[in-house]
C-alpha cells in the first residue's frame, strides 16, 4: 500500500520518533512537573512549540511542491490564511451572544457595520464539522481554480512565482476590505473557546500542541508516501525535464494540480492550527512577505527532503521569538543574514549537513562484512 | 469561451473516463504517412511540402545538412510543433494532428531527444520504471507497485542496453553515451510502434557508435525505426533505405548507394564533405 510505505523506511521512523518524544516531553514537563520547577513548560512555551508545529507543517506543504515538483510557489501563505480565516469564522460563532455588543448571532465587527444578518458565506460555520472541512477545502478549491489556469497555460517557474505573489497580495487587499465580511484590517479575533474548551485553558493549549503534532506526522507520512510513489518520481522527472515527462506520456499539468491541491490543504490545516494558538487572524498572513518567509525556512532547513523543511521552519521561528525578544528591529538583518550563510555555505541546507555527517558515519558499515565483524 | 468548454468538458480532467486508444491499423499500408506538410517560423519555411512513408518494421535513416528541418520533422510528428498545412498519419485510423504530446506518445511513438535528457536525480533503474508502458493517469501512478513482471521488463532492458551494473545509481552520472542507451531504453519500455531518434551518435566514441549500431538494427523488424543522422559512416553501417532532407523537403530517397551517388545529393550534402577532403 502506498499509504503505509513510509512506515517502512528508517529516515520516517526515526522523524515520527523524535517528534513523538518532543510531544511527550513537552507534556510531561508542563504537566507531571510542578509549577516553579525549573524543569516546567509553562503554557505560554507550549503554545509557542504548537505554533511552530503548526508553521513545520506549512513548510512541509511547501517543500512537497517547490523540492519535489519544482513550483516555487510564494502564495503559500494564502492557502495558510484561508485555513486560518475559515477556524476564525468557526471561533467567532462559537463568541455567541457574548460579544460586546451582546447579539446573539453577529459578530461584534458586523454589528459595528450596522449590517443585519450573517452573509451567505458565514452560514454553517457554528458548526465544527463542517468549518474544519472547509479548512481543508476552501484552499484546496483556491488551488484547484489557480493550478487549473496556471499549469494548463504552461505557466512555470519565474512566472508562476510572480502570479502566486500577485494572488497572495490581491487576496491580501480583499480581506482587508470591510464589505468583504471577515473583519476588515482587524481580522478576526477576541475569540473564546474550541469544540467547548476555553481557549486561554492551559487544557485547550496543550491539545491544540498535541493537535499540531499530530497534524505534522500525519501531513509528513502523507507527503513522504506521496514523494516516494512512482507518481513522486513523475514529480522529480517534471522538475528535472518536464518536457521530457510529457513525452513519456504522463499528463504533467494534471500531476502539477494534484499535488498543489494537496499542498494547499495541508497548508489550510496549518493555519487552521496557527489562529486558535495565536488567537486572531488578519490580512497580514496574506502579505506577499510572508510567504517569501516560508520558502527561506524551507531554504535553509533543506530542500526536497521533508524533515529539512521542518528543521527549517522550528529553527528560523525559534530565531524569531528570540531575536524580537531582544533586538526587534533587527529580525529582518538577521534572516537575510542566516539566509546568505546557509546558501553560501550549507547549499543544501541544515539537512544537507545532516545526511552528510550520517553517511560519514555509516561509511565503514557499507563496506561490507568486515567492517561489521569488527564492531561488533 | 474556451475556458467554460474546458470547464464542461469536466471529463477530461478526470480521466479515467477517457477510453482507451485503440492500435494502431497497418494493414491497409504504411505505419507513418506525411503528406505536403509545411511549417513557416516568422515566414521562413523549416518544412516545405514534405512527403515521408515509413513502412510497419522499417529502419530508416534520414541525413540533410544543419537546419534541413529534421528535428523540426520529429516535432511535427510527435505533436510539438503543428504544421500550417498538410496531413500526418500513424497507421490508417490516427490523424496525429488531432493529438496532443500524450496522446500521441500513449500511441506507440517513442523519442529520442537530439540533447539526452534523462532525470539526473533518479536513477536509471527509476529512469526505466517510468518510461515503461502502463497507466500514467493520476491514481494508478500513486498507487503503483513493483511487480515481478515489471521488473523482468526492466532487467532486459538494462541487458539490452548493457546497462544493468549501473541500475541503482542517479542517472545523472551516467556518461554522454550510456545517457545516450538510457534514453533509447526507455525508449524501449513504452513498448512503441515507432521509434523516432535524433542524432544518437554524437559525440560517442567508436566503440559506444558500434554499440548503438547493434543496439539500433536489433530493435528494426520488431519495430519502426526512424534515424535522424550526420555521420555518415554510422548511416552506412545501420542504413537500408536512406532519405536526404533539404530545405525541408525530400530531396532523395533510396539505399545508401543510389542516394550517395545521385548528384543534387553530392553537390548539396555530400559534396561539402567532398570539399574539404579536396581542399
Ligand atoms: N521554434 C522555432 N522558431 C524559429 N525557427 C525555428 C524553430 N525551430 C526550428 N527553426 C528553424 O527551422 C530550421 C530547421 O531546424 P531543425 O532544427 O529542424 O534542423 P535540423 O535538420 O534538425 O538541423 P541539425 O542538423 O542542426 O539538427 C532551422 O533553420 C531552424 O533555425
Ligand atoms: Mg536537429
Amino acid at each position: 500500500m502506498w499509504l503505509t510505505r513510509p512506515f517502512n523506511e528508517r529516515a520516517t521512523l526515526t522523524f515520527l520518533g523524535v517528534l513523538l518524544a518532543a510531544m511527550i516531553l513537552v507534556t510531561l514537563l508542563h504537566v507531571a512537573v510542578p509549577q516553579g520547577h525549573p524543569l516546567h513548560v509553562n503554557a505560554y512555551t507550549v503554545n509557542l512549540f504548537g505554533k511552530y508545529l503548526s508553521y513545520a507543517l506549512l513548510a512541509v506543504a511547501v517543500d512537497l511542491v517547490w523540492g519535489y515538483l519544482g513550483i516555487l510557489s510564494l502564495g503559500h501563505g494564502a492557502f495558510f490564511a484561508l485555513g486560518g480565516y475559515a477556524m476564525g469564522m468557526y471561533l467567532m460563532r462559537q463568541i455567541g451572544d457574548r460579544g460586546v455588543y451582546g447579539h446573539p448571532e453577529l459578530p461584534d465587527f458586523m454589528v459595528f457595520l450596522n449590517w443585519d444578518s450573517l452573509p451567505w458565506y458565514w452560514a454553517g460555520f457554528d458548526m465544527a464539522w463542517f468549518a474544519f472541512l472547509m479548512v481543508l477545502l476552501v484552499p484546496g478549491a483556491l488551488a484547484l481554480v489557480f493550478g487549473f489556469l496556471a499549469f494548463r497555460s504552461r505557466v512555470t517557474g519565474v512566472y508562476l512565482s510572480i502570479i502566486t505573489q500577485a494572488l497572495t497580495f490581491a487576496l491580501m487587499l480583499a480581506f482587508f476590505r470591510n464589505e468583504m465580511g471577515f473583519g476588515g484590517s482587524d481580522g478576526l479575533t477576541d475569540f473564546r473557546e474550541i469544540l467547548g474548551f476555553n481557549l486561554r485553558s492551559n487544557e485547550a493549549r496543550l491539545g491544540l500542541f498535541l493537535a499540531s503534532g499530530v497534524a505534522l506526522a500525519v501531513g509528513y507520512v502523507l507527503c513522504r508516501a506521496i514523494v516516494g510513489s512512482k507518481l513522486g518520481r513523475v514529480c522529480v522527472a517534471t522538475r528535472d525535464a518536464e518536457a521530457r515527462t510529457r513525452f513519456l506520456g504522463y499528463r504533467v499539468e494534471r500531476f502539477q494540480l494534484f499535488v498543489f491541491v494537496v499542498s494547499a490543504m495541508l497548508a489550510g490545516l496549518a493555519g487552521a492550527l496557527y489562529v486558535p494558538q495565536v488567537g486572531i487572524i488578519n490580512p497580514s498572513e496574506f502579505s506577499p512577505l510572508f510567504s517569501i518567509e516560508i520558502v527561506l525556512w524551507v531554504a535553509l532547513g533543506g530542500r526536497a527532503t521533508l524533515y529539512g523543511a521542518v528543521i527549517g521552519a522550528i529553527l528560523v521561528n525559534y530565531a524569531k521569538t528570540v531575536f524580537t525578544g531582544v533586538m526587534p528591529d533587527a529580525w529582518l538583518f538577521a534572516l537575510g543574514a542566516m539566509f546568505v550563510l546557509v546558501t553560501v555555505f550549507l547549499p543544501k541546507g541544515v539537512a544537507g549537513l545532516l545526511a552528510y555527517r550520517i553517511k560519514r558515519r555509516r561509511r565503514p558499515d557499507d563496506d561490507g562484512a568486515t567492517g561489521k565483524e569488527v564492531s561488533a | 469561451m474556451s475556458f467554460l468548454r474546458s470547464l464542461a468538458d469536466r471529463e477530461r480532467v478526470f480521466d479515467f473516463l477517457v477510453p482507451a486508444a485503440s492500435p494502431v491499423d497497418v494493414r491497409h499500408g504504411p505505419i507513418l504517412y506525411l503528406e505536403d506538410v509545411t511549417v513557416s517560423f516568422d515566414g521562413f519555411k523549416a518544412i516545405d511540402n514534405l512527403n515521408l512513408t515509413i513502412d510497419d518494421g522499417e529502419l530508416r535513416c534520414i541525413i540533410g545538412p544543419n537546419g534541413a528541418g529534421k528535428t523540426t520533422m520529429m516535432d511535427i510528428i510527435t505533436g510539438k510543433t503543428r504544421p500550417d498545412t498538410g496531413q500526418v498519419w500513424f497507421g490508417s485510423r490516427h490523424n496525429l494532428l488531432t493529438m496532443n504530446e500524450p496522446e500521441i506518445a500513449s500511441l506507440g511513438i517513442g523519442r529520442k531527444f537530439q540533447k539526452p535528457t534523462v532525470f539526473e536525480a533518479l536513477t536509471v533503474f527509476e529512469n526505466l520504471e517510468l518510461a515503461m508502458a502502463a497507466d500514467k493517469r493520476i491514481l494508478p501512478t500513486l498507487t503503483a507497485g513493483m511487480s515481478g513482471e515489471i521488473r523482468d521488463r526492466i532487467d532486459e532492458v538494462l541487458l539490452t542496453t548493457g546497462l544493468a551494473e549501473l541500475s541503482r545509481r542517479p542517472a545523472g552520472i551516467l556518461s554522454h553515451g550510456q545517457k545516450q542507451w538510457l534514453e533509447i531504453g526507455m525508449l524501449l519500455m513504452q513498448r512503441p510502434r515507432l521509434l523516432l531518434v535524433d542524432e544518437p551518435v554524437a559525440g560517442m566514441t567508436e566503440q559506444e557508435m558500434e554499440r548503438t549500431a547493434e543496439l539500433l538494427t536489433g530493435l528494426a523488424g520488431k519495430q519502426s525505426v526512424v534515424v535522424v543522422e550526420h555521420d555518415m559512416g554510422f548511416v552506412r553501417s545501420i542504413a537500408r533505405q536512406v532519405t536526404v532532407l533539404h530545405q525541408g523537403s525530400v530531396l532523395a530517397e533510396g539505399n545508401m548507394d543510389q542516394v550517395s551517388s545521385d548528384p543534387r545529393v553530392i553537390e548539396v550534402y555530400l559534396g561539402a564533405d567532398a570539399d574539404e577532403e579536396v581542399a
